[in-house]
């Protein structure tokens, strides 16, 4: 039987003016019919970090991410606000296609296009209207690398990308999404499907990308949570019960139901 | 019984199955290519029918049985397409949906003669267009729509939710994933629908005797502008085919060896159908590696 724990008691931090934001979201429920999966998620995430969504399987981790660029339309209803650059996205009238080139995204299962390691990487460009082929052939060596990947692939652009081992196949999907050129990756669980060394390369990765993005990934091992980010949400039955920097969150949890997570003594 | 007795025993009876079924292929092609193939000459080939017997050549048949072909197939396919893709992707599940999928069930269950005599009513009579190939053309489309529709909707469903939400979440619109990346993926299993209902097409002849009609008339295949009269390409002549005439031969045929030219002619038209799936099958298997660069 799982314990009971109060959703009243919580420890959601804020950040003040000073602090950048990627992204923020007030107020976010998500509905399934009359499955109320996400109740009043009021996160933000600071610019140019990674941080981790953690949780037990069935929290709404993926509900809260898949809303954030609005991969929940048609299959579920999202209410509340979900700020980017100053403007609501969740609002109906914002171009959808637009704001999935901004805020890009990764699944737990690599999903390559059934098409040649160069091609899932162009395809979404020149859809775009990106049409110079120097600019493309740039495009795809720069995220190959940005997701370091190159070195394995370089020589067989033309191949594939179903040729490929798993984690290069996510790692390809890493680049497919830098390739846009988004502001925010979101990651769903990237590493799920992958070997250890795969997941170190995955990791290495991200830590890299910071730099230049926003992350945000769900992830079922703390210790990778705990290796990669700097902020770290708990998750529990449709609710953010504690938000707070990792350090913070595997050191000295604030709230009875993540010590019991973190110590996993859960239920 | 044991597993690996079970195991051997489902073997045996499979292999003996398969064997029936491969067994009773190959007899009835060895059969009408034994006795049809011995009758089969170029001049038999190429050659005019005696419009009053039956008697002579196929050639203009031949002919017609192709450019029918490929005419249905220019109007089906696009229309299948689009069916297609519109249940497929952007169908809601409600009654409206499952009235048309209803339609189609009941489209494709209509016997051909219905379908010919239709046709013969509405565009020989009603729209005076006459007994022609593009009568034909399209009689052949209604008797055609429903399979390739339900193929394509098919083959686009069984590619993986995943690769929708790869496209969409790359900011591509609904239509672009579906025509850029699902469809190269279904490709092959719609090349198979394709391929499945050319044959039917091409051997199909109660659709046909009403509409295309029942006369060759001797075209000039030196004269490839479809506006004349005399040009092969013409939509507007009539144009029995193939099937037909062997039905015809068969069925009133005057010429005293009308057993061997439909027996001939029954021989031509299975190598041709079977040349007809082989280029099929080629060119969708080099689209298919050209779209997604597989070996
Ligand atoms: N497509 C869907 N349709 C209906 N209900 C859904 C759908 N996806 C998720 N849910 C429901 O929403 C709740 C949260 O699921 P979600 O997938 O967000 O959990 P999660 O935290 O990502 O779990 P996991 O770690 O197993 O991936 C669950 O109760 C689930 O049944
Ligand atoms: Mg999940």
């Amino acid at each position: 039987m799982l314990k009971q724990y109060s959703f009243e008691e919580t420890a959601v931090q804020t950040f003040d003016d000073k602090t950048s934001l990627a992204m923020k979201t007030e107020n976010l429920q998500v509905f399934y019919g009359a499955n109320h999966a996400m109740h009043d998620a009021d996160l933000a995430f600071p610019k140019n970090q990674i941080t981790a969504l953690i949780g037990a399987s069935g929290s709404g981790k993926s509900t809260y991410l898949r809303s954030l660029n609005r991969m929940n339309d048609g299959i579920a209803t999202v209410t509340g606000k979900i700020w980017y650059h100053n403007v609501d996205i969740n609002e109906p009238t914002v171009n959808i296609y637009e704001i999935r080139r901004h805020i890009g995204m990764v699944f737990q299962r690599p999903n390559p296009f059934a098409k040649s390691i160069r091609e899932n990487i162009v395809y979404a460009l020149r859809a775009n209207g990106l049409k110079n082929k120097a600019e493309l052939e740039e495009r795809v060596e720069k995220s190959l690398r940005g997701a370091a990947l190159w070195d394995e692939v370089k020589d067989s652009l033309d191949k594939s990308a179903l040729s490929l081992s798993g984690g290069q196949q996510q790692r390809l999907c890493i680049a497919r999404s830098i390739a846009m050129e988004p502001d925010v990756l979101l990651l769903d669980e990237p590493c799920s499907a992958l070997d250890p060394i795969s997941t170190v390369k995955v990791e290495e990765t991200l830590l890299e990308l910071q730099k230049k993005y926003s992350i945000i990934i769900v992830t079922h091992n703390m210790q990778q949570a705990a290796r990669v980010s700097s902020q770290c949400a708990f998750f529990h039955l449709g609710h953010v019960m504690e938000y707070t920097p990792t350090g913070t969150m595997f050191s000295n949890p604030q709230i009875p139901v993540t010590q019991d997570y973190i110590a996993g003594s859960f239920g | 019984m044991n597993a690996k007795r079970t195991d051997f025993l489902a073997t045996v009876v499979i292999n003996l199955i398969v064997a029936t079924v491969v067994g009773i292929l190959v007899f009835l092609l060895a059969y009408i290519l034994i006795s049809g193939l011995p009758h089969v000459s170029w001049s038999f080939l190429t050659g005019t029918t005696d419009a009053f017997s039956g008697a002579g050549g196929i050639g203009v048949q031949l002919f017609n049985s192709f450019y029918l072909l490929i005419l249905t197939m220019l109007i089906s396919v696009p229309i299948s397409l689009g069916a297609g893709i519109y249940l497929a992707e952007y169908a809601k599940d409600n009654w409206r949906t499952s009235l048309i999928r209803s339609a189609i069930e009941v489209l494709s269950s209509l016997p051909s003669v219905v379908v010919g005599l239709f046709g013969f009513l509405l565009f020989v009579v009603k729209f005076k267009i006459g007994f022609s190939v593009i009568s034909g053309a399209i009689a052949l489309t209604f008797f055609n729509l429903p399979l390739l529709t339900r193929n394509i909707e098919e083959s686009l469903s069984a590619v993986s939710r995943s690769q929708r939400e790869a496209g969409l979440s790359l900011g591509l619109s609904k239509w672009k994933t579906e025509i850029g990346i699902i469809l190269p993926v279904a490709l092959p299993g719609i090349v198979t629908g394709i391929v499945l209902s050319a044959g039917r097409v091409f051997g199909e002849a109660a659709a046909l005797i009403y509409t295309a009609g029942q006369s060759a008339p001797v075209t000039n295949f030196g004269d490839w502008n479809p506006m004349d009269p005399a040009s092969p390409l013409n939509p507007f002549r009539p144009a029995e085919t193939l099937a037909v005439h062997i039905w015809k031969v068969n069925t009133e045929g005057l010429a005293n060896n009308a057993a061997q030219l439909s027996a001939a002619a029954s021989a031509v038209l299975i190598i041709a159908v079977l040349l007809f799936n082989l280029g099929a099958r080629l060119l969708g298997n080099f689209l298919y590696r050209r779209v997604t660069a597989s070996k």
